[in-house]
């Protein structure tokens, strides 16, 4: 058995930022499923934002507003107030480890204008801040290797737990195969997200479910899972990202009549209106046969920006569009479409990243959860362009403190080791023996269409029943599919098939909790209640397991400082 | 249909690698990481070898095509096709293959961590950001783009024979602290890269420009290490002696001294490297490779001052 005092899950922004903190006084180990510098928080482009006022003059009480209402006052207010206020300091501390910004011309870190942001308080790393940060931090676990151990390519299986605290983790060694039990005294996820439950995404191939799963198998709720961002402007098809950085420097968006659509939906902000606005205001020209050519998508138009600011600000998006489809944004337009990007829900934390178990917020022992994998929530209803990136490495480092104190006063627990690891390996040997007539390519493409069409971007009662009903035949299919790799060594079909089983149960989740929410609010619109109902669901949606299914309970929202208006851009 | 001849190794099963041969309809549009997991997904699950982001930013889909690494994600499958209609899919060079196109990347991320990756800034930070310029910033800004994906260290010339080099990653991450404005450590860094294995050893193959599939343009960075060495004294090396030796040659008299560079390089006092030199200047000698005992300048060799004095200025 391996001993750590901290095992943290995901080695992205929230699980680096996490460690960094831990390492100080414990001993601390990173797992992750692929390397850290491969982890998905490198794809972010845009920006991170804080109220620096480098630009503008601009303050945490607008950072604040900007958030809760482009969450759709869905937002837990304490916390938001405290992840607006640590985020010049956490920024500037990202500065000090080395992290590498664009300038304004006096040296200051540049800023550029998001969409929902009333400032330009974005902080960029040309468009690839993600990708700057994440190396930053990574240099940084390198020089604190003595008290950070990375476990590289290694899988996490299952949560252990006793009663009410958790003691570890079951992980595989994806290079060997070898099943191990690794027992802390403070386990901190930092999972990431489940856009691959969708058929066009920006996510990642391993951005599965398997953090948030691993809590709800061990009977933890799962909060806001409805709640799923689409990005307005995925690579038409591939899903991949063009950021809304694109935007922020004046790209216009054009449907199939070459008209700037967006005067109908969000006239003051235009194409920097919140995403969820962004994206149905394209779906309903695309839905209305206004897309180009009549095809699913509309235009992303840079043209007018010049190739000076283009290659200064944009590099790489230019690229993305030459490499993936031939395009020159320089000289032509980019062809877009909503893409399912960001998880707004998550495993439920209080404000200090302790895992919660029920409505009432009783907290798990011994168990954190940061970042995309997390529901704190600040986001509510709709996360705001370069407000996860701070989330990553505010909630963090916040968690890296709590896993730390409680870690430093306690003892490891009780672990069964035998048990625990048998546990897994007779999962495993289900997998491996399976030798039925399904197509796991089948029912994970089944699955990505069915959520794309039925739980996507506009949603109804009768989409997301025959959405539930098919997700439960895929999952009996599930048990009826075929492995052909029965080796241990790198055994990348068995992972894919353990990531397809979790993704499967998530998808259920969030289709339940989106058939129970009857309004619309944020990224979550049901065409059959097209309006914000506060009366009946001004709350978060618990979901818990159950034999019978998906259960779902209601917590309150914490509301301070700003109470629910009407949301208009 | 296009036939994708794909190195397999699984050493459970197997001590020598193989080549197997599938047949695909490469669907349009599709890159050549969405060929390799149709291969996976419909003809043999077993197929291995990593990938994540599909966005040429994670860096894990690196592989040899066609004898030369890139990215799968990266590109469209039907421009890489050969006049066979034909991909050839091989794993990374330079690193111990672990099952299909997976390598070991372990010496890969021993060299990064051995070149300090990360910023010593000398005194405590200020409380806000420090400052830097966009110009200071312009010079870390491609080195920063690298993606640790193994490109250019899979089609590396040198670390073919000589492992102990540091390799085009690593000397490109180096080059991230050696021109960063905020590090104090750039005269002591640059003092380690020009060890052996460091800089010097580099044969300015350029190979590793032309896998590299983001601007990090490993060649590029070595030469502002190069540079920058040079400008702090850095001299004491037989790679910057080398490079002095060059230069003064060409200053002087338009052409290589062939026999004062071999010199020079080892330098005047070092008795065993100049000791070293005899049994390679013997052999040489005997096959009638020894150039000329006198050297003589170009007869342009005016230009060329004029040339280099124009530079200087």
């Amino acid at each position: 058995m391996i001993q750590h005092d901290v095992v943290i899950v995901g080695a992205g922004l929230a699980g680096m930022r996490c460690a960094l903190e831990a390492c100080k006084e414990l001993d601390v180990a990173v797992l992750t499923k692929v390397y850290p510098s491969r982890s998905h928080s490198g794809a972010a482009q845009g920006g991170i934002a804080a109220s620096l006022g480098n630009v503008e003059p601009d303050s945490w009480e607008e950072h604040m507003y900007d958030t809760i209402k482009g969450g759709d006052f869905l937002n837990d207010q304490d916390a938001v107030e405290e992840y607006v206020k640590a985020a010049p300091r956490v920024i500037y501390e990202l500065e000090h480890m080395g992290c590498i910004f664009s300038r304004t011309s006096d040296g200051k870190i540049a800023q550029r204008s998001f969409g929902g942001h009333s400032k330009p308080r974005a902080c960029f790393s040309a468009d690839r801040t993600g990708h700057a940060i994440l190396h930053a931090l990574h240099e940084q676990l390198m020089k604190n290797a003595k008290s950070v151990k990375i476990y590289n390519e290694w899988y996490m299986h299952s949560l252990i737990v006793d009663g009410d605290r958790c003691n570890g983790v079951v992980v595989s060694n994806v290079q060997t195969g070898e099943v191990e039990v690794l027992q802390a005294k403070a386990v901190v996820f930092a999972t990431g997200g489940y856009g691959r439950v969708f058929k066009i995404t920006s996510n990642a191939f391993a951005s599965t479910a398997d953090g948030v799963m691993a809590a709800f198998d061990v009977g933890l709720p799962l909060e806001d899972p409805e709640f799923v961002q689409f990005h307005p402007s995925g690579l038409y098809r591939q899903g991949i990202l063009f950021s809304e950085a694109a935007r922020g420097e004046g790209g216009y968006l054009l449907n199939g009549n070459g008209e700037r659509f967006m005067e109908k939906y969000a006239p003051s902000r235009m194409e920097l209106a919140p995403r969820d606005i962004v994206a149905r205001a394209e779906q309903s020209e695309i839905n209305a046969g206004r897309g180009v050519n009549g095809e699913d998508c509309i235009h992303l138009d840079l043209r007018h920006l010049g190739e000076a600011r283009i290659m200064e600000r944009l590099p790489q998006i230019r690229q993305l569009g030459i490499d993936f489809i031939g395009v020159d944004c320089i000289t032509d337009c980019l062809p877009i479409q909503p893409t399912a990007h960001y998880s707004m829900g998550g495993i439920p934390t209080d404000k200090h990243c302790h895992v919660i178990r029920d409505e009432k917020g009783t907290r798990m022992n011994g168990f954190f959860a940061a970042g995309e994998c997390a529901c704190v929530s600040v986001h509510g209803g709709n996360r705001l362009g370069t407000n996860s990136l701070l989330e990553a490495v505010v909630f963090g480092e916040r968690a890296g403190r709590s896993a730390l104190e409680y870690a430093v006063g306690i003892d490891y627990g009780n672990v069964n080791e035998g048990q625990e690891k048998a546990k897994v390996l007779e999962k495993l040997e289900d997998v491996y023996q399976r030798d039925g007539s399904e197509s796991y390519n089948d029912i994970r493409n089944e699955m990505k269409e069915v959520m794309m069409t039925h739980c996507g971007v506009f949603r109804d009662e009768e989409k997301l029943k025959i959405c539930i009903e098919t997700l439960k035949g895929l999952q009996e299919r599930f048990k009826k599919g075929k492995v052909t790799d029965k080796g241990k060594l790198f055994n990348t079909e068995i992972y894919e098939v353990l990531e397809l089983g979790n993704m499967l149960g998530m998808a259920l989740i969030i289709a339940s909790a989106a058939l129970e929410r009857k309004e619309s609010r944020g990224g979550h619109f049901r065409t059959d209640f097209a309006i914000r109902d506060d009366a009946n669901f001004l709350h978060h949606s618990m979901v818990f397991n159950s034999p019978e299914g998906p259960v779902i309970k209601k917590k309150s929202v914490v509301i301070t400082k700003h109470q629910p208006a009407e949301r208009t851009y | 249909m296009a036939t994708f001849r794909i190195k397999r190794f699984n050493p459970e099963k197997q001590a020598e690698p193989y080549f197997e041969e599938f047949q695909l309809d490469i669907p349009s549009g599709a890159t050549l990481l969405d060929c390799m997991n149709l291969i996976k997904w419909t003809l043999d699950g077993s197929f291995s070898y990593r990938m994540s982001c599909r966005s040429a930013i994670c860096g894990s889909c690196a592989v040899k095509a066609n004898g030369h690494a890139l990215l799968a994600c990266q590109r469209q499958a039907e421009h890489i096709v050969d006049n066979d209609e034909t991909i050839t899919l091989e794993p990374l060079g330079n690193m111990k293959p672990v099952k299909d196109l997976v390598v070991d990347f372990t010496p890969f991320w021993d060299k990064i961590n051995k070149v300090k990756p990360y910023l010593e800034p000398g005194e405590a930070p200020p409380e806000k950001e420090r400052r830097q310029s966009q110009e200071e910033f312009l010079l870390i800004d491609d080195s920063s783009t690298c993606i640790m994906c193994g490109a250019c260290y899979s089609d590396c010339n040198v670390l073919e024979v000589d492992d102990n080099f540091l390799g085009p990653a690593a000397l490109a991450k180096a080059q991230r602290f050696v021109g960063d404005s905020r590090d104090s450590q750039t005269l002591e860094r640059v003092k380690e890269l020009s060890e052996p294995g460091g800089i010097w050893d580099c044969t300015h193959c350029a190979e590793c420009v032309e896998r590299c599939p983001k601007p990090a343009r490993p060649f590029d960075r070595i030469k502002e290490i190069m540079t920058v060495a040079l400008e702090k004294g850095v001299h004491n090396n037989n790679g910057a002696r080398h490079a002095l030796s060059f230069f003064n040659s060409v200053k002087r008299s338009g052409n290589l001294n062939e026999n004062r560079i071999p010199v020079e390089s080892m330098g005047f006092f070092n008795i065993p490297g100049l000791l070293s030199l005899i049994p390679v200047g013997l052999r040489m000698f005997l096959k009638g490779k020894v150039p000329p005992i006198i050297h003589h300048s170009i007869d342009e060799v005016d230009d060329v001052k004029r040339i280099f004095k124009e530079l200087d200025q």
